[in-house]
């Protein structure tokens, strides 16, 4: 293999690896500041050892997603330096940014958080968190920034030999990296309301705790509906989007091979990239690409084969991927639409088979996550930034295939070691299930007030 | 060209202050095995470095964003030339962040050793390779048209294995300091007389390294151009002398306060070497990446001037509070009566 192609996995490995734990922190960062707010607001315990047992979990969850970002930070000039030459004029900059504005606030308020229970007012301790969640969710932004312009790449020249940047204000307000930080960070969302929902069905199952976990239960449910309805709407504007942008993405999601008007969605269908072709399409919804791509039913798509074959994304894993993500998506609305229907209606124990199917849903999320990301980045092939470079192009020079064969294998080894320790903790505190021994959690300075 | 200059002074500053911040992390997590005679004093060490480290460990990511976004040129190179210490870095951290987490998730005796083992590599390592990399980029690296001559290899050169030590030293003795400040009783002397007995060795050191930097690099080139800039690096010995000072009379804060200005003054008498240098080519000085050749276009170093000057402040304000309300010392007490506690 050369270095491109190990590079090139490299970056997949860790960046996918990376993207385990960043989803749920989006998302239950959010929904423990709510719990802490709840106790803020009501006095009550339950909400104190929500936030503790939920936090906790965060907690462990959140030190592995931390640790694997400076991998994505070094990792462009380590292995693309000609892509991080070549862009880092324009592409730097969201990077730099997010690090000041972003990562410190939720780096110094985390310490404050974990280790601030008795140091700091009550108030000021779930403004911590909260600080946390907000720049978790503001540092998905920059890098949604960044990456939204490597695929709609605005706001710049070409001059001096490299991409230089004229339009700051059009790098940060390019729909391309808006849409796509809003259909990410609620797909994060999802995640955290299914990873809840689950463990609490499973305590719920054994009838641990039962107050408790039906009352996190019932917080999710509604964080869950809400968030799987909306990755579909902003899903939908991402796909007009990338339909306008990147007709070579788009066309390799749908499979469209032939430019034509008002292209019918197949439910069933099979590419067939070999002979450029579909060799399975079957019951048709009619007109429903162009729809969806436009939302004008005889919107024409461009096809295929009026790309240059060097300019294709690899189809299978793009359609598949889609296809997958789309159908998850679905999947998740209808769940939590009966979610919050039982849990409202206190119905959750009489249906032990829905409880067991949300402990299985749990890695789905995860899992429709990955596929969104081998959508948008193994669909924007051949090129790193989209019409401008390609990836073949960006990769670092002055480094061997015997480097980064060892890096890879490296990050393979380390990564496997810390994700099966960080996954066995997980299930080993969230089976244990919140301390029920109140005088063993230190309460907040200010408890008497 | 006032932007570049700027920049260069941006960049120092986040090295310097990363160095600052993260070196009483590392010092403090190579010496955990050391100081920490049983698992109470361990997690108290473990309790004084917790609410900080991820936010000092910030600082580096945040230089490493300022390279990128001001000298993307720079950034590129630096990082692919120093391609395999920057991944053994990467290792170390990454491993010493996860220690702090998982440590105290487990009651295991064998769980916890391995963790206290992956503390101290994980703090040691990082310590010695930016040495070495300072070492290297003070000295220049082989560049030329033809790209990058080095290895890893190479890297382990004298000068920088010297700047290795060096940086192991003043990390080792910031560290000890720290832990005197932060914690009471027996460990706190204990981590007082560390600090007092290494402290000759980094002495040694710190002068071998000023001497061989006149034959191995031309930082001083800038320093016989402009005399008065040596100012610097006396206020660096003068520091350093401090550090010995106010440890005989009692005063471990004042000490550590030293200790902070002899490393953000190391970090500067380097710098004020290097200008307009970022990375000097040791074959060619053609090919040297300057704050000339290597930046950014002047309108994104405006935008990066703008934010930096808005936010950057901002964060330090954060921080400093953050100190104050995690000031005073943590003792075994209250470490051991919190069950929850790291």
């Amino acid at each position: 293999m050369d270095v491109l192609t190990l590079s090139r996995l490299q970056f997949a490995a860790t960046s996918a690896f990376h993207f385990i734990f960043v989803p749920l922190t989006l998302g239950l960062s959010i929904l423990t500041a709510y719990m802490e707010t709840r106790y803020l607001a009501t006095n009550d315990d339950i909400y104190l050892r929500m936030t503790k047992f939920w936090g906790k979990l965060f907690l462990i969850n959140f030190a592995l997603g931390v640790v694997t970002g400076i991998t994505m930070e070094f990792q462009f000039g380590m292995n693309w330096a000609e892509y991080s030459r070549y862009v880092g004029d324009i592409f730097g900059a969201p990077l730099a940014i997010e690090a000041t504005v972003a990562f410190f606030l939720e780096s110094v308020f985390i310490g404050v958080w974990i280790f601030g229970w008795n140091k700091v007012s009550k108030k000021v301790h779930a403004l911590s968190i909260w600080l946390v969640a907000i720049a978790t969710n503001l540092s998905g932004l920059w890098i949604l920034l960044a990456n939204g312009w490597m695929q709609h790449p605005v706001g710049y020249v070409l001059r001096n030999g490299r991409a230089e940047m004229v339009d700051f204000l059009a790098l940060v307000t390019n729909p391309y990296g808006l849409i796509k930080f809003g259909h990410q960070i609620v797909s994060g969302y999802t995640v955290a309301a299914f990873f809840v929902m689950g463990i609490s069905a499973w305590h719920l199952l054994r009838k641990n705790e039962t107050e408790f976990f039906k009352a996190s239960f019932r917080m999710a449910a509604v964080f869950g509906l809400v968030s799987t309805v909306l990755v579909a709407v902003i899903g939908d504007v991402h796909a007009v989007e990338v339909a306008k942008t990147q007709p070579s993405k788009f066309a390799a999601m749908e499979s469209v091979w032939e430019t034509r008007r008002g292209v019918g969605l197949n439910l069933l269908l099979m590419p067939d990239p070999i002979n450029e072709c579909n060799s399975v399409e079957q019951i048709c919804i009619p007109k429903a690409v162009s729809m969806l791509a436009f939302h004008t039913p005889d919107a024409e798509i461009k096809g295929l084969k009026d790309i240059p074959k060097d300019e294709r994304p690899p189809v299978l894993p793009v359609f598949y991927s889609f296809r997958t993500m789309v159908g998850l998506g679905t999947l998740f609305i209808l769940v939590s639409i009966a979610a919050v229907f039982l849990s409202r209606r206190d119905l959750l124990e009489k249906y032990p088979l829905f409880l067991r199917l949300l402990v299985f849903l749990i890695p789905l999320p995860y899992l429709a996550n990955q596929f969104g990301w081998i959508v948008a980045e193994m669909g924007r092939q051949p090129w790193i930034v989209y019409g401008v470079l390609k990836t073949s192009d960006a990769v670092s020079r002055s480094v061997s295939v015997s480097q980064v064969m060892g890096s890879l294998v490296g990050f393979v080894l380390l990564y496997g070691f810390l994700g099966v320790i960080d996954i066995y903790l997980l299930a080993k505190f969230a089976r244990k299930g919140p301390d029920n021994d109140l005088s063993a959690i230190i309460k907040p300075r200010g408890q008497e007030a | 060209m006032e932007f570049q200059i700027i920049w260069f002074v941006l960049w120092g500053v986040l090295w310097g202050v990363y160095f600052m911040l993260d070196g009483f992390v590392m010092g403090a997590g190579i010496l955990h095995n050391v100081l920490g005679t049983t698992d109470g004093e361990k997690r108290v060490m473990i309790n004084t470095i917790g609410p900080v480290w991820d936010g000092n460990e910030v600082w580096l990511v945040t230089a490493g964003g300022a390279t990128f976004a001001a000298f993307p040129t720079t950034y590129a190179l630096m990082f692919s030339y120093l391609y395999t210490a920057l991944l053994l870095l990467l290792f170390a951290l990454i491993v010493r962040g996860v220690s702090y987490e998982f440590r105290g998730k487990e009651d295991g005796d064998g769980w916890k050793k391995g963790w206290d083992l992956a503390i101290m590599v994980g703090n040691f390592l990082p310590a010695l390779l930016f040495g070495v990399a300072f070492g290297n980029i003070f000295a220049g690296l082989p560049m030329d048209a033809a790209g990058y001559h080095g290895s890893l290899l190479y890297l382990l050169n004298p000068y920088g294995l010297l700047t290795g030590v060096l940086f192991v030293l003043l990390f080792l003795v910031h560290g000890a300091l720290y832990l005197a400040v932060k914690t009471t009783g027996d460990l706190s002397s204990r981590a007082r007389a560390t600090a007092a007995r290494i402290w000759p060795a980094l002495l040694v050191v710190a002068v071998a390294f000023l001497a061989y930097t006149r034959f191995a690099t031309r930082l001083y080139d800038n320093y016989l151009a402009t005399p008065f800039l040596f100012v610097v690096p006396l206020c660096a010995v003068a520091a350093l002398l401090g550090i010995r000072l106010f440890l005989v009379k009692g005063k471990p804060l004042i000490a550590f306060a030293a200790s902070c200005l002899t490393i953000l003054l190391v970090v500067g008498t380097g710098l004020v070497g290097l200008f307009p240098n970022l990375i000097p080519s040791n074959l060619d000085p053609a090919y040297s990446l300057t704050i000339v050749n290597s930046s950014s276009s002047l309108y994104t170093l405006k935008i990066m001037t703008v934010v930096a000057f808005i936010f950057v402040p901002i964060v330090i304000a954060y921080k400093i509070w953050v100190y104050r309300v995690f000031r005073g010392t943590v003792s075994i007490d209250e470490v051991m009566a919190d069950k929850q506690a790291y």
